[in-house]
């Protein structure tokens, strides 16, 4: 990553339901640490949370990743979920707004999406999944 | 982790303590439809102020309770969401459109006592306060 | 080795018989001795190059002789951890007094400059001497003015930033009224960053107030992009979430439009045309009559 001060990584096995509510507790810990405000807390517990999620439901195994970013200018959070599952074959409406009235179904892409400030799809069907994504903290207190 | 689930008179009340799983939140839907079937419930209330996230999966479970309840001819109203955490909702996209909402249980109550679902039982010939 | 030495053969700098830190030692000690002239002499520049105008020749002199030896001190230490807090330090004192940027560079150069001026001075009889001098002074001053400048900037813009930001908590006031109804004045351009904060704040507000009806007017909103509009929805959605009732009022034909066009059914959502009216309609919500002034005190 170049210049970046990066903390270690923070791994987290994704194979049954209760790590789900772990990865995101995880990544709020470590979003407080970094002193995210509480809003931006919970928004990237949700990210996780669906993300998560999803590892468990298509892949029924994977693992998400934390890692700390302590630049001097830039301080946020990297977070990566992996799988080895059937992958996505069309990311493209993957990631659109597909919502129903009843809202929340589908993958919970294109939400996580736009709580974080960046976002990564890495898919190819057969070939597993990784989305990574980013947050960073708005200005330096 | 099972929730806890109280009756008063014909309300439950249904009090989330801590993070719930995807299963405990599957539990307590099948938890509360079957309460709601057995009781002449009126009203439900889950308590969500121990969450300090909703994301998809909590949301479809909970207007799956309320969808389920009002086939049996309950209200359900949904207390205690936090401001991160509606604020979260409202900007992954989820809404709890056409369930209704209040600040807290106290609220929560009074909406239920003023859509006239009653937790005194006063049919007529009935002037006894149901307990649970 | 004196003045007076007759100048040695020129040698490979690498063979020198001086290392850098005798050289640093020797200039850390001429700057020592000199201190006092040195120090007069910069503060004298920096009077007639016009720069610090916003401080008084005492303070100037006062400053001057801080920064004299924190200079000679990271010259002597090598370590610039001592300068750095003092640049933040002094940055922190003299911002609000309005000194810019470009002074506080200009005085750094000034001082390099007086420094290197002496250094001339004492040593322009051996020629190769003052050249080893240079040598080690170079990247020692050069670091020395960056820590200043790059101090001076950072505390600036962090500055800047809290500023921004007690502007903008000032300028989004969420106003109780009566019990249990809140108002929102929205004035002037409303940026995502500015809207994200006025959400949160809205939020926590219904929670502490236990409001039940909010007043959001937008009257002094000229325009919404679809962003801002979003936002706007997402801030009524929010609050329904915690039990409140939203009311817009103030919202012009351009911004209706804009909502129309992002696909909000504005038949869901409770507008009235002006504030007053969206006070009495949530009044009428929360079960408030209004008696005319004249009734009330009949009635007291």
């Amino acid at each position: 990553m170049g210049a970046l001060t990066v903390a270690d990584e923070l791994r987290c096995l994704i194979a049954a339901d209760v790590d789900v509510v772990q990865a995101r507790q995880t990544g709020r810990e470590l979003a407080s640490e970094l002193g995210f405000s509480a809003g931006d807390q919970t928004v990237i517990a949700a990210a996780i949370s669906e993300i998560a999620r999803n590892i468990l439901m298509y892949a029924k195994r994977g693992e998400v990743r934390f890692t700390k970013v302590l630049d001097g200018t830039q301080q946020g959070l990297i977070v990566v979920a992996e799988d080895d599952g059937p992958g996505i074959r069309d990311i493209q409406r993957a990631l659109q707004d597909g919502y129903s009235t009843s809202g929340g179904l589908g993958l919970g892409l294109p939400g996580a999406r736009r709580l974080m400030d960046e976002f990564e799809v890495v898919s190819a069907p057969g070939q597993g999944t990784r989305i990574t994504m980013r947050k960073w903290k708005r200005g330096n207190a | 982790m099972e929730v806890p689930i109280l009756k008063q008179g014909h309300y439950l009340i249904a009090s989330i303590q801590s993070a719930l799983s995807d299963a405990d939140l599957s539990q307590l839907r099948e938890a509360l439809i079957a309460r709601v079937g057995k009781f002449r419930t009126r009203g439900v209330i889950v308590d969500v102020t121990a969450l300090d996230v909703m994301d998809s999966f909590a949301v479809r479970t909970l207007r799956d309770i309320a969808h389920m309840a009002r086939l049996r001819g309950a209200e359900t109203v949904i207390v205690g969401i936090q401001p991160e955490v509606a604020f979260a909702m409202v900007q992954l996209g989820l809404t709890l459109k056409g369930i209704a909402t209040a600040l807290d249980l106290e609220e929560g109550l009074a909406f239920l006592d003023r859509q006239g679902h009653g937790r005194i039982d006063n049919r007529p010939g009935h002037g006894r306060i149901d307990r649970g | 080795m004196s003045k007076k030495d007759a100048p040695p053969p020129p040698q490979d700098p690498q063979a020198g018989t001086e290392s850098t830190q005798a050289l640093l030692r020797e200039l850390v000690a001429h700057l020592r001795q000199n201190r006092t002239q040195l120090r007069e002499e910069w503060a004298r520049r920096i009077t007639r190059a016009q720069l610090l105008t916003a401080m008084t020749e005492e303070e100037i002199f006062a400053e001057a002789t801080s920064v004299y030896d924190n200079y000679v001190e990271a010259l002597e230490t090598g370590t610039f951890e001592a300068l750095q807090a003092y640049a933040r330090n002094l940055s922190e004192r003299i911002i609000p007094r309005g000194v810019e940027t470009h002074e506080v560079v200009g005085i750094v150069l000034l001082l390099r400059d007086v420094l290197a001026r002496s250094l001339f001075a004492k040593y322009h009889e051996d020629f190769n001497k003052l050249n080893r001098i240079l040598d080690a002074y170079e990247p020692a001053a050069n670091r020395i003015a960056n820590t200043v400048a790059v101090g001076f900037v950072q505390e600036r813009e962090r500055i800047i930033r809290q500023q921004q930001e007690a502007i903008r908590e000032l300028s989004t006031p969420v106003l109780q009224v009566r019990e249990r109804l809140l108002i929102l004045p929205i004035i002037g351009v409303i940026d995502p960053q500015r809207n994200r904060q006025l959400t949160e704040q809205l939020l926590r507000a219904i929670r502490t107030n236990r409001a039940k009806v909010v007043v959001i007017d937008i009257t002094g909103v000229a325009a919404m992009d679809s962003n801002v509009a979003n936002q706007l929805v997402q801030t009524v959605e929010a609050s329904r979430l915690l039990g409140a009732t939203v009311i817009v009022t103030g919202l012009s034909p351009e911004i209706a439009q804009t909502l129309v066009t992002i696909g909000v059914d504005l038949s869901e959502m409770a507008t009235v045309g002006d504030l007053q009216g969206g006070i009495e309609e949530a009044e009428r919500l929360l079960g408030y009559k209004v008696i005319p002034y004249g009734e009330a005190t009949q009635q007291a």
